[in-house]
This record gives C-alpha cells, sequence and structure tokens, in this order.
C-alpha cells in the first residue's frame, strides 16, 4: 500500500493556494482589466512569467530571497516566525506566484469580455465600485471564475520544480505527490510511482473535465 | 433648466475632433440629437452622464454645478442621478427584469415605484424572465423602466428604437412620450429617423464634426423653408428605375410604399436612401430631396 501522506497534502496545499489566489486575482484582475496606468503592461508581464519561466528559477530565487541568512528571510524568521523554506507556508506562497496568471488571466478576460455598459449602467444607478463588482460584474463572469480555480488548482497540483527548489523533500510537510513519484522512481518502486501517477492523472482529468461540461453548458441540459 | 459648455477632443474615424458645445435646455423639453455617425452625439450624452470627462468646460443643472474644470468640479455619474438607455440597453443579464428594477433603488426607496414602471411599460407577465429571453422590444422596455427607477430628472436615450421594427417603434415612442409627460422629465434622445423626430421633439440638435449646426422646432430644422403644402409625406427612397426621360420613384413612407413617376431632372440628384418629402399642391406632386 502507498504511503497516502503526499496526496493529501497535495491536495491541501492546492486548496489553500487556489482559496487564497482567488482572493487576491479578483482584484488584480480587476484593475489590470479596467485601469489605463502605464505600468500596467509591465504588471501584465510579471503576472505572466510564471507561464514561461522554468519553474527552477522562481524556485531559485524564492529560495535565495527567503533563507534566513538573507535580510529578508531573517526579517521575516524574527518578526513574523516564518520560515519559509522547507516549510508547507513557502510551499503556498511559491505555488499563489507560480499558479498566478492561471488565476488572474481568465478572469481578466472575463472582465474585459463584458460590455463596457454594464459597468456603466450600475454606475449611472449610483452603484459603487463594489456593489458594481460583486452585484453585476462578478456573477455575470462565472465561468471565468470556475474556469480560474480549476486552471489554479491543477496547476498546483501538478507543480515539481518550484515545490523541490523551495520546499525539499520532507515527509508530510513538503512532500507532496509529485515529488513522492520522482522518489519511488528514484527507488525504483515503480509500483508505488504508477499508483501516485495514475491517482493525479485521474483526479485532473476528472476536474478538467467537469469545467468543460460545465461552461459548455452540457450540465444544465442534463437537468 | 440645463447649461452645458464643454471641449472635448475626440478621437474619431477621420481623425481628431473637436466636440465644442454651447448649448441651454428647458426643463421638461424633449430635446432630439441628429447627426451623421461619429458626430458627437453620444460622447454628449456620455460627458453629460459624467461617463466620459471633458477637457474643459461646465455643466449646470438648475443652478448645481455637475462639472466645472475651472473650479475642479467633476461630479461622479454616481451623484448626477440621471437616468440613462443605453444604445445596448446594459441589462444586467444575471438577474431577472424584475431584479434588474429592483437593483435600481436606491437605498431606502419605495419599492411603489418598481411595481408602477413594471405596469407602465407592460411588463407583468415578464418580470420574472431572463433578459436573454427576451425581444428587442422588450429589453427597450426593461432599460427604460429601470432607467426611471430613481425618478430622475434627465433622462438619455441613445438610439433607443433604431435597433426596433417600425410597430415596435411606434409602441416605444409612445412609452417614450407617456413617461416623459407623466414623470415631468427633461428628456433628450438621439435618433436618425426624421418622422420619429417631427413625431417627438419639441427642439431637434443638429450635430455635424461635433458642433452645432442647426437648432431650432423640429419642424424648421428638419424641414427647411418649410413651404406650407396641402399634403405631406416624408420618406425614404427604396427603389429608383430609371426609364426613357424619366424615373420610377418607390418610397418607404411610414409602413407604406409609394410609387410614382417623376421627370428626369427631378431624379438625377435622388439615390437609394435618400430622405424625400412628397408635397402635394392641388393637383401637382412634387418631390424634394432633405438635406
Amino acid at each position: 500500500m502507498i504511503d497516502w501522506e503526499p496526496l493529501i497534502l497535495t491536495f491541501r496545499l492546492a486548496l489553500i493556494t487556489t482559496l487564497l489566489l482567488l482572493i487576491i486575482s479578483i482584484p488584480l484582475a480587476y484593475w489590470l482589466a479596467y485601469s489605463k496606468t502605464r505600468i500596467k503592461p509591465v504588471i501584465e508581464t510579471l503576472v505572466s512569467m510564471p507561464l514561461v519561466l522554468p519553474p527552477t528559477v522562481l524556485g531559485f530565487y524564492l529560495l535565495i530571497a527567503f533563507s534566513p541568512s538573507n535580510t529578508l528571510g531573517s526579517w521575516l524568521d524574527e518578526w513574523l516566525g516564518l520560515r519559509l523554506i522547507f516549510s508547507f507556508e513557502g510551499l503556498v506562497l511559491a505555488s499563489i506566484l507560480y499558479s498566478l496568471p492561471f488565476m488572474v488571466h481568465p478572469i481578466q478576460a472575463g472582465f474585459a469580455h463584458l460590455s463596457p455598459s454594464l459597468r456603466e449602467a450600475a454606475y449611472v444607478l449610483g452603484k459603487s465600485n463594489f456593489t458594481t463588482l460583486f452585484r453585476v460584474l462578478l456573477p455575470n463572469i462565472k465561468a471565468s471564475l470556475l474556469t480560474g480555480i480549476v486552471l489554479a488548482f491543477a496547476h498546483t497540483i501538478g507543480e515539481f520544480g518550484v515545490v523541490l527548489m523551495i520546499g525539499g523533500n520532507m515527509p508530510g510537510r513538503t512532500k507532496v505527490a509529485s515529488i513522492a513519484i520522482y522518489d519511488e522512481v528514484e527507488a525504483l518502486n515503480y509500483g508505488a510511482a504508477n499508483t501516485y501517477s495514475l491517482i493525479l492523472f485521474a483526479i485532473t482529468f476528472v476536474i478538467l473535465l467537469m469545467v468543460y461540461l460545465v461552461n459548455g453548458g452540457y450540465i444544465k441540459k442534463l437537468f | 433648466m440645463i447649461e452645458l459648455s464643454i471641449r472635448k477632443k475626440l478621437n474619431a474615424a477621420s481623425g481628431e475632433m473637436l466636440l465644442k458645445l454651447d448649448w441651454q435646455i428647458e426643463q421638461g423639453k424633449l430635446v432630439t440629437l441628429y447627426g451623421k455617425s461619429g458626430a458627437g452625439k453620444t460622447s454628449t450624452l456620455r460627458i453629460l452622464a459624467g461617463l466620459m470627462q471633458p477637457d474643459e468646460g461646465r455643466i449646470v443643472i438648475d443652478g448645481l454645478s455637475w462639472l466645472d474644470t475651472n473650479k475642479g468640479i467633476n461630479l461622479r455619474p454616481q451623484k448626477r442621478k440621471v437616468g440613462f438607455v443605453f444604445q445596448d440597453y446594459a441589462l444586467f443579464p444575471n438577474m431577472t427584469v424584475r431584479d434588474n428594477l429592483l437593483f435600481a433603488l436606491e437605498q431606502g426607496q419605495d419599492q411603489k415605484i418598481v411595481e408602477e414602471l413594471i405596469e407602465i411599460v407592460e411588463l407583468g407577465a415578464l418580470q420574472n424572465r431572463k433578459p436573454m429571453t427576451l425581444s428587442g422590444g422588450q429589453k427597450q422596455r426593461v432599460a427604460l423602466a429601470r432607467a426611471l427607477v430613481q425618478k430622475p430628472r434627465l433622462l438619455m436615450l441613445d438610439e433607443p428604437l433604431s435597433a426596433l421594427d417600425l410597430d415596435m417603434r411606434l409602441k416605444l415612442q409612445q412609452y417614450i412620450l407617456q413617461v416623459h409627460r407623466e414623470y415631468g422629465l427633461t428628456t433628450i434622445l438621439i435618433s436618425h429617423d426624421i418622422a420619429e423626430i417631427l413625431k417627438m421633439s419639441d427642439e431637434v440638435l443638429v450635430l455635424d464634426q461635433g458642433r452645432i449646426i442647426r437648432h431650432g422646432l423640429a419642424t424648421e430644422v428638419l424641414i427647411p423653408e418649410l413651404e406650407r403644402r396641402t399634403l405631406q409625406f416624408i420618406g425614404e427612397i427604396v427603389e429608383l428605375e430609371k426609364l426613357e426621360n424619366a424615373f420610377i420613384l418607390s418610397a418607404g413612407v411610414g409602413q407604406q410604399l409609394l410609387k410614382i413617376k417623376i421627370s428626369e431632372t427631378e431624379g438625377q440628384d435622388l439615390s437609394i436612401g435618400d430622405k424625400i418629402v412628397f408635397e402635394s399642391e392641388t393637383f401637382n406632386t412634387f418631390i424634394r430631396k432633405l438635406s
């Protein structure tokens, strides 16, 4: 029998990361969709960087930045008691950065595709930006929100390089499923590696399938 | 009384254009903006609503400044309390017809107005439907009702009727006139339809390249040097058939098609799509092109 801990850890990481990403990405995507400032392209580039950057690069710099022998790392350790390398908190932070574009892009595209007159109509009716966002904009981009949530979740499940760099391979704390697979293969336990892999494959397949079914309107047709 | 004096550089299809308006509207009037697309009509409405910022100028409504670039005053759209009907209706797709109207209520406002408006524009049977399932005319009625929930004093409609067929148009013209009178509104609307303008407006403003080129009573502005004939119809040419020494002209007038034979000289500078007046004097019928 395989050790279930890496799988549980993976889904805990993905869940927490996705939740935090949603909270961060809605205002960020809103700003990117509607702001006209000149620094916008720079922010857009930074958000998109994890799409093309090797995960090990991101992991490497995070490792350097958060190392307790550096200013930022020691400050975090002293003042907030946060040790971000080789810890679960560090994995969450790295995952947020790494999966950011997968959450921000769909939401930003959702905002951009809404007719500008919806927002303007709400303003003319005296509604604040906040009310407009929660009562008009977000309810009309549910499909984009779902896409963002699922992509960020699935992408976090699949990460390897960042996790290995900043988290290492500590059972129960940073040893997620993708690392466990690597570990088992190294130890020539192909059976266990296969079990982990199959479970990950099946779960991500089902998750993505759900998105396409829901966003394609197939679920509605069934009921 | 609305006083408007604004300057705004716009990027039109033909390049940069200066929108330059100095204009006053009396309380309770129904005014139509008329002009080619790109003349600045929609921008004018958006500036009044606060959705677009002019480069300089002032807007004063009943002595209250909405905008004064010299004094740094610029009221947000939320504070201006205008009714605005968007060209694409801008109904909230996630809400039912009724919820669209309820959403428009001010905090603490009596819900009675919603029932009243649903009755006026006859939406009772549709109130629990989502906007996506409605026809163009129905959406337009919802948009009109929603714009009136907060009882604005100024109602603006951006080409409210252009996408509708003639039957629906006539009906909606009635609704607009009805609410205009019942609620004592000052109404500004954009229209391209001369018959509609003549029927509805107290005043018309012709815009061209961002300037007001004519302004006044609809009949005076749109049919210049009007001579009183016994009979007059306004129509639009749909077909022009050339014969030897003559033309057969077909024109849509209201819901009907009129066919008439005209001389070669009369037909020379006419083409399909031109607006014309049929005028009849005792036994003669004349055709004149409207500019």
